[in-house]
């Protein structure tokens, strides 16, 4: 597998060898920040597009197809009819508040997208509490979101903010505890050391065999939730709230919501492609030399979008199956049946990794 | 059967969320119902029960069936049909009414088909042409005769009885 920091070493070394060390790390600090956006922007517009084929699919319809070849460019369409529009200024909501809430929606999302392994080597934010900062950022997306409902000054995003809150909050401790569970397995919160353990001893769905199963599926249940989407996308409930928290949002401002709503559910999935299927690492089958030696061939990061947008597929065929919950029923299920299975499922791995029954 | 139990319930739960999974992913790679509308212009097929725009048959003689009653201007509730007739007298100096002008305003048409229901000789019906689309409001005006088109003769069913009439005429 190729390691990319011998780029990025080379780079650094290039980079000092001219200039003094605190430039060096600023024009590094900038590279990597509009490397970031420009990701960020590209996975927004290939996870719309991807998002509205499949609900088509899903809904025996064929979807965009009328924009350029197969639809690709109405994305691009939409995007710049987002940018055009007017950022409404209402009188009676709190101004600075509402203006500052897409941008903590957006700092949450795009600090927790830092944290994703790319490829070997190439991890933007990775230190030895990796994991703990990931879900300690993304709480910060709540804010956003109350902040949103709180400021607009009308009914329906104040409910939506509420139960978007009282969502977001009760399943963080799913996502949490699954977490938890396969860093029990890999016994480090360093992502890197979590991906490269999975290179070496095989990917920890495996590995960890029924708990990492169980704690996938239910990795996939809070997600799905985490991301507000449906079938628990209560915060929006377009049939009940409009749009929920950002009902009072338009132009741009809107388009931030909108935004990190689709990067949170690639980051989600990333997330999910990172602990349970291995990141970068690429498959490999114990008796097929030559077909590890291929799959060996295939870059990183290919590997690490590949799963990713697996998992993407998985969360929207989920979405575009199920009718959304109600709010008790939402609640109930993750305070009644995720929140112990979750907790069962850590003694179950405890056990797992004590007595050594790791394949 | 609904589970009590928290355990069954669970399983219950997973199994129908499973057949929901399984029912969406066959759908998934179903063929799909979306018409693609100005490419599929050739194979494009409507029901019969579809009524899209009134037209009078012509034969390939540019003969059409109407003998100008105006049972179907009377028929019409909107007035969207304007039947302009006149008398002619035969050579055998019978008088008969005879179409000049049949008038549709597809505009007004409600597409009651209350007027083919009225029509004893079958001279008019709804066709299956949808694309009516125009910028003027006056070429929603339609003439259905044909120019040069006049009635079709009757082939006469009853020859027998009809055929004496005439001849004691002309004796």
């Amino acid at each position: 597998m190729f390691d990319f920091s011998i780029i990025t070493q080379w780079f650094h070394s290039l980079l000092t060898g001219v200039l003094p060390e605190w430039v060096t790390i600023g024009i590094e600090c900038v590279i990597v920040l509009l490397f970031i956006i420009l990701l960020y922007a590209i996975l927004a517009i290939a996870l719309i597009y991807m998002e509205r084929k499949i609900c088509a699919l899903f809904q025996c319809r064929i979807g965009p197809n009328r924009v350029g070849k197969w639809g690709l460019l109405q994305v691009f369409a939409d995007v710049f009819k987002m940018l055009t529009k007017e950022i409404i200024k209402m009188r009676q909501s709190d101004r600075m508040l509402h203006d500052m809430a897409p941008f903590f929606v957006l700092a949450a999302s795009f600090l927790t997208f830092a944290c994703l392994p790319w490829n070997k080597g190439l991890e933007i934010l990775d230190f030895n509490v990796g994991a703990f900062f990931f879900i300690a950022v993304s709480g910060i997306g709540v804010i956003g979101i109350l902040l949103a409902g709180w400021a607009s000054h009308s009914k329906y995003p104040m409910i939506g903010a509420m139960r978007s809150g009282a969502q977001l909050i009760s399943y963080e401790l799913s996502i949490g505890m699954t977490m938890l569970t396969m860093i029990m397995l890999c016994g480090t919160m360093q992502i890197s050391d979590i991906v490269q353990q999975q290179a070496d001893y095989g990917w920890n769905i495996v590995r960890g065999h029924i708990p990492a199963l169980l704690a996938f599926i239910i990795y996939l249940i809070a997600g799905n939730a985490e991301c507000n989407r449906g079938p628990f996308d209560l915060p929006e409930a377009e049939s009940e709230l409009t749009a929920g928290y950002h009902t009072e949002f338009s132009g741009m401002h809107f388009g931030f919501f909108y935004l990190a709503e689709y990067l949170n559910l690639f980051i989600c999935a990333g997330m999910a492609s990172t602990i349970f299927l291995g990141g970068w690492a690429p498959l490999y089958i114990p008796a097929l030399e030559g077909f590890n030696n291929v799959m060996a061939m295939i870059p990183g990061f290919v590997w690490f979008f590949g799963k990713t947008f697996f998992v993407v597929f998985l969360l929207m065929w989920i979405r575009w199956t199920y009718p959304r919950l109600r709010i008790d029923q939402l609640l109930s299920l993750e305070w009644k049946y995720l929140m112990p299975i979750s907790m069962f499922n850590i003694i179950l791995m405890a056990l797992v990794v004590c007595f050594g029954l790791t394949l | 059967m609904k589970n009590s139990t928290y355990l069954g319930g669970i399983l219950d739960a997973t199994k129908s969320l499973i057949i929901g999974l399984k029912t969406s992913i066959k759908v998934f790679f179903e063929h799909h119902e979306t018409e693609q509308y100005p490419e599929n212009r050739a194979t494009l097929t409507f029901t019969d029960r579809n009524r899209f725009c009134l037209e009078m048959p012509h034969n390939e003689n540019n003969e059409h069936k109407c003998i100008a009653c105006g049972l179907c201007q009377m028929a019409c509730p909107n007035d969207s049909i304007t039947v302009t007739s006149q008398m002619v007298t035969l050579e055998d100096g019978k008088k008969k009414k005879q179409l000049v002008k049949y008038e549709y305003n597809l505009g007004q048409c409600m597409f009651c088909n209350l007027c083919v229901t009225a029509c004893p000789q079958d001279a008019i019906r709804f066709n299956q042409e949808f694309e009516n689309a125009v910028f003027d409001k006056s070429k929603l005006i339609l003439t259905l005769n044909q120019p040069g088109s006049h009635c079709m003769e009757k082939p006469k069913p009853a020859a027998p009885k009809a055929e004496p009439a005439p001849s004691k005429k002309e004796d």
